[in-house]
């Protein structure tokens, strides 16, 4: 495993300090440099860390092509995803990468003002960027540069981290998603364009700019260039990992004590999908590759399905989750997904009615693009991945048959 | 993990990306398109009665709209659908130019299995 985020002190050992930061990694370059920052992130190859990896040098330069000094930078950290801690652990012990990487986006895209939206159930990392604003607030040599920044707790809800719901809670204290357009980067927090960036996209800039895009470019086994942090899930050993992108799942399962079964795994968390078999087990943790072959990177869940964990059971309780988590405000949402998730758990007791599973699958090629926010996408994709992965399982189940596996109850670790 | 922008996260599961409108431009198409908001939309289904050739509705009664640009024989009648929404959730946009291409490009297989999503499964 290659640490670059997670390079330096034990992660045991808790928050590092505003010192120990900047004796190990050296001061951040001066502000006539972070106007470069953009076009240097995306010679680098940064790709968004928040589930949809888009490229994050593209992302900052639409924002600074509106802002006029004016624009507002929200660092998410809201992380709802059940299955992932990679945020939370990242703010947990290097809050100063993170609010780095939160300054040099405010200098490059020209914002006066900074919200760190850090979810209101991860206490450690909320505890450990408090401290560490702190810490910048008392040094001295950080005045010119100093940009107001406010930590925000972001409701502990699925959809809070969603742009324009993160957008909507700061401006109205609703953390629902919005009708768009407008998005956020043209009309955001009190109307000014915003860049909603993830938390590790942010630590990964902070990291660039003190050594540049060729340094980043060095990491990567694939296509897309650098590391990434990963969340591994239903192995002996798990929690959150950075490795090269690039690496195989089997390397993954390996490091983690999983046995390499190439038995199913659900890959980018509740917004990915299943993944079975040789194929998918030989091929690289890589967004793009991973996107080209239908499955997703997301953002960095590995959960691994034990092999006394029933693959259709496993999605009835996501897709129930999802169903509860939808922000009730689109029809097709609200209706469609509870549904969906009731037809799901009574194919998963093996209890179904005559048609569940052909209904299950017809709703699930007509949801996808008819909310406000793609919450409904999400949910089924998932479910479109696990009727493809675990098609045998779901038959029987329709019979009433049930299967052997199944008996240990679905669990994020 | 819902943090970008739709275009940033599209997988390529967006009906737009799969299932354009005709793509014929001698059958005649506008350079409009039908778009709804679906938090304002209630699912009273006045513009699937309206205008059921581009418009209907799923188990629920909410609108499952065809993509693509809007037939011009067809928009006197998306109009009236867009007009008599009794919560204005439905709305005529210009079509993006990269819709236009899209739809006019798509490969001939696409074109015969596409047309909107059918709800089936009754």
């Amino acid at each position: 495993m290659t640490a670059r985020l997670l390079d330096g002190p034990a992660l045991a050992a808790g928050p590092e300090t505003l010192a120990a930061h900047t004796i190990r990694l050296g001061p951040l370059p001066g502000p006539g440099d972070r106007q470069a920052l953009p076009p240097m992130l995306d010679a680098a190859g940064l790709l968004g860390r928040g589930g949809a990896g888009f490229p994050v040098g593209r992302k900052w330069a639409s924002v600074a092509g509106r802002s006029e000094g004016r624009a507002i930078v929200l660092a998410n950290g809201a992380e709802g995803e059940p299955l992932s801690a990679k945020d939370r652990v990242l703010m947990s012990t290097r809050p100063h990468l993170v609010l780095d990487g939160a300054e040099l986006a405010a200098a490059a895209v020209g914002a006066e003002h900074i919200v760190i939206y850090v979810g209101s159930e991860h206490r450690a990392a909320r505890a450990a960027i408090g401290r560490a604003l702190e810490e910048r607030m008392a040094d001295m040599r950080r005045i010119a540069t100093r940009v107001p920044t406010e930590l925000v707790a972001a409701p502990p809800t699925y959809v809070a981290g969603e742009e324009s719901a993160a957008v909507h809670f700061i401006n109205e204290g609703d953390a629902r998603p919005t009708a768009t357009p407008p998005r956020p980067f043209e009309s955001g927090i009190d109307g000014r364009p915003t860049l909603v960036q993830n938390v590790e996209s942010l630590a990964h800039a902070a990291l660039i700019a003190r050594r540049g895009e060729q340094w980043y470019r060095e990491a990567g086994r694939s296509e897309t260039r650098g590391t990434a942090l990963i969340t591994i899930g239903g192995a002996p050993t798990p929690g959150v990992a950075e490795i090269e992108i690039g690496t195989t799942l089997a390397e993954v399962a390996e490091t983690a004590g999983a046995p390499v079964s190439l038995g199913p795994v659900l890959l980018g968390g509740y917004f990915g999908g299943w993944v079975a078999g040789r194929s998918a087990w030989q091929a690289p943790l890589d967004p793009q590759v991973l996107r080209r072959s239908g499955a997703a990177f997301g953002c960095g869940v590995v959960r691994f399905l034990r092999t006394d964990e029933c693959g259709v059971r496993a999605t009835a309780l996501i897709l129930d989750f999802m169903a509860g988590q939808s922000a009730a405000q689109c029809g097709p949402c609200v209706f469609g997904l509870r549904a969906i998730a009731d037809a799901a758990a009574r194919l998963a007791r093996g209890t179904a009615r005559g048609d569940d599973l052909r209904r299950v699958s017809g709703w699930s090629q007509t949801l996808a693009g008819r909310g406000a926010c793609r919450h409904p996408d999400g949910a089924v994709g998932l479910l479109r991945s696990a009727l493809r992965t675990f098609d045998d399982d779901f038959t029987a189940h329709q019979r009433g048959r049930g299967c052997v596996a199944g008996q240990r109850a679905w669990a994020a670790a | 993990m819902k943090t970008s922008p739709t275009s940033q996260r599209d997988r390529g599961t967006q009906p737009n990306a799969r299932r354009p409108g005709p793509p014929d431009p001698a059958a005649g198409l506008s350079d409009l398109t039908l778009g709804i908001d679906r938090i304002t939309c209630d699912g009273y289904g006045s513009c699937a009665e309206l205008l059921p050739e581009m418009i209907e509705l799923d188990d629920w009664g909410y609108p499952i709209i065809r993509p693509g640009p809007v037939p011009t024989a067809l928009l006197g009648h998306a109009r009236m659908a867009v007009d008599t929404c009794p919560v204005l959730a439905l709305r005529l946009a210009a079509v993006a130019r990269a819709t236009m291409a899209a739809a006019v490009n798509v490969p001939a297989a696409t074109v015969r299995a596409g047309g909107p999503a059918r709800a089936t499964n009754r």
